[in-house]
């Protein structure tokens, strides 16, 4: 028994065996190729089916146009306003002391527990014809509801975790001790704000409106209820995916659907360069001892 | 600069930290607010600097009531534990942030800028660092970096935090010496919060021991170590042992015991309060006698503690290194400085 003891090689004792190790790698490996490479690959390939005219000719549409145009926009309103948002709710939740703090954490966490197609139609409810707001928006002549306005509130409320949930615990992990030496060194709220506060923040801040835009700009479920899918109006990208593929434009869909991939794919490329170039200050460590 | 602290109290969420504390710190001089944690020595500092506001009470700077100035109009340095440098800024943009961030009206050159940032950092013996970040410097070099940062603005008091506090110990001896000479070479008014009694004694001019939001005693390290004023200081600052004693006809007793040392005007329970190294063997009359419970060399001394008559009372006491006692060996002392205070 001893000399057994003595003649097994020693091993670290958190390593696996061989066939464990390959095995674990191979169940990633075959997980990720059925779910998530080859359907991205099927995209591709279907967009460029009738070739790169094909794929070209079906984003010259001028619903396809329309669809662009109008995600391009509500990204445009609802990112920076909810980098706003952000901002101001991490660094309430961070640098103050004050009841109800918990809550408001729970609450921003609201919309990725709610489906969202719930968040859309707490709109139609808020909005709609039948809603308290609903006649008095009418007798003014206010939109909001299967209109542009609606889109963005949608999409506002969907995005809105991203920017403060990255922010939150970074600024939290911060403190406040770099601006109180900026403020006891005669600086403003603002100076203190744009030359300590935000360049802390800078790489955390960029990696939550990656991961907002991309949400904004893929957003099916909140959108589609409150949209109305007016063609060439109310449409956007992912809303006039659904309608090409319904109407047997296969070549469109994936066209289009093509865009929001490739959207994706970027995204993540510059996460992981962010990551890979400003780790150190992703993983907030604080203060660097 | 005199700074006043006049019958200041502060609360957190109702929880008082500071009850009616004041405090006259003189022009030039280097003072310690000393005490364990939660004392409220950096609740004060901060009150001073302007980061907290007071409950009541009012912070006087010269004649000025400086009171409900904001923290930048009251022109103070400032020294954080954790350095508090700009990561994202090279030594010498740390060094220089105090000075860009003037208004137009009063901010220098940037050439006169960055002379005088060269300069601190010159007094500062960091030279040849102003290219570097924060983090590529060790905590020593950082800390110096702060000093120089909160001396660039000219501030009228110098306030440090725990400045060594998360300095290792040799650091934090070399450090020491290094402020002081700083602080004798510009003569800035400084307070400095510390717990460590030994930086306090060694580096201040003055003592503020503090305890539980009270001061206890200001004064210089030598009549705050050789005549404290309550069994609190007596036991925070140096080594100290106490004994619950009684005062029949001005001689004092342990027990039924008599220990030959005597104070006339006090009679009654009291505790009685001596250091280690102030007391005396003696061989035969009265005296403290015990048994030798731990005997261990402590630099040039050989501390041992021993166990007092059958009540269970415990002091240390210090012989010479070379002293034969070893364990259970019957010794018999005096004390030959004591202070008596009253029962708690």
């Amino acid at each position: 028994m001893a000399a057994d003891l003595t003649r097994r090689r020693w091993v670290a004792p958190t390593n696996e065996p061989f066939w464990v190790r390959a095995l674990l790698v191979l169940i990633g490996v075959v997980f990720m190729a059925l779910f998530l490479v080859m359907p991205l690959v099927a995209v591709f390939s279907e967009a460029f089916r009738q070739g790169f005219e094909g794929f070209v000719k079906a984003l010259q549409q001028p619903d396809a146009q329309s669809a662009i145009r109008l995600t391009l926009l509500v990204a445009a309103i609802a990112v920076p306003l909810n980098v706003i948002f952000g901002i101001a709710a991490s660094w309430a939740i961070a640098k103050f002391e004050f009841k109800g703090k918990a809550f408001l954490i729970t609450l921003i966490d609201l919309p990725f527990s709610v489906s969202p197609v719930i968040s859309g139609l707490v709109y139609v409810l808020l909005f709609g014809s039948g809603s308290i707001l609903g006649p008095w928006l009418k007798a003014n002549g206010v939109e909001i509801l299967f209109a542009v306005p609606g889109i963005v509130l949608a999409t506002i409320f969907v995005t809105f975790p991203f920017v403060a949930r990255e922010l939150i615990p970074l600024m939290q992990d911060q403190g406040s001790g770099d601006e109180e030496a900026a403020l006891s060194l005669g600086a403003s709220g603002w100076q203190t704000f744009f030359r300590v506060t935000l360049p802390n923040i800078k790489w955390g801040l960029l990696y939550g409106v990656l991961l907002c835009n991309a949400r904004a700009m893929g957003e099916f479920g909140a959108v589609a209820v409150v949209s109305g899918k007016i063609r060439g109006q109310t449409t956007t990208m992912p809303l006039q995916v659904e309608m090409f593929y319904n109407e047997y434009q296969g070549t469109a869909a994936f066209a289009l659907a093509s865009l929001l991939a490739l959207l994706a794919l970027v995204t993540l490329v510059l996460k992981t360069a962010l990551e890979w170039r400003f780790g150190d200050e992703l993983a907030a460590t604080g203060r660097g001892h | 600069m005199d700074v006043r602290v006049d019958h200041v109290r502060k609360e957190f969420d109702r929880f008082p930290a500071l009850h009616d504390v004041s405090l006259d710190i003189h022009s030039g001089e280097l003072i310690a607010l000393l005490g364990p944690s939660g004392s409220g020595k950096t609740t004060l500092l901060r009150l001073i600097a302007g980061l907290e506001r007071p409950t009541a009470g009012k912070i006087f700077f010269g004649d000025e009531d400086a009171s409900e100035k904001s923290v930048q109009e009251r022109n103070i340095g400032f020294v954080f534990q954790h350095y508090a440098l700009f990561r994202h800024m090279t030594i010498l943009e740390n060094v220089s942030f105090g000075l860009k961030v003037r208004p137009r009206s009063s901010r220098p050159a940037a050439g006169e800028i960055r002379k005088r940032a060269m300069e601190l950092l010159d007094l500062v013996q960091l030279s040849g660092l102003e290219k570097r970040y924060p983090n590529q410097l060790s905590g020593g070099q950082r800390q110096r970096v702060a000093l120089a940062r909160a001396l660039a603005i000219e501030p009228r008091v110098l306030l440090l935090d725990e400045p060594f506090g998360a300095l290792d110990a040799q650091v934090r001896r070399d450090l020491r010496k290094w402020l002081r000479e700083i602080h004798d070479r510009t003569g800035h008014t400084t307070v400095f919060v510390t717990h460590d009694q030994e930086e306090a004694l060694e580096l201040a001019d003055r003592l503020c021991v503090m305890s539980q939001g009270r001061i206890e005693q200001v004064g210089s390290p030598d009549s705050v170590y050789d005549t404290p004023t309550s069994p609190f200081v007596f036991g925070f600052i140096g080594e100290s042992s106490e004994l619950p004693v009684n005062v029949d006809k001005g001689d004092i007793w342990l027990g039924d015991r008599p220990i030959g040392i005597s104070s006339p005007e006090a009679s009654g329970a009291a505790r009685l309060f001596f250091r280690p190294h102030d007391i005396e063997l003696v061989d035969n009359g009265a005296g403290l006698a015990g048994v030798v419970a731990t005997s261990r060399r402590v630099g040039g001394t050989r501390r041992v503690e021993l166990d007092i008559g059958g009540a269970g009372h415990r002091v240390e006491i210090d012989l010479p290194f070379d002293h034969p006692a070893g364990e259970r060996t019957q010794i018999a002392f005096r004390p030959k400085r004591w202070t008596l205070f009253p029962p708690a």
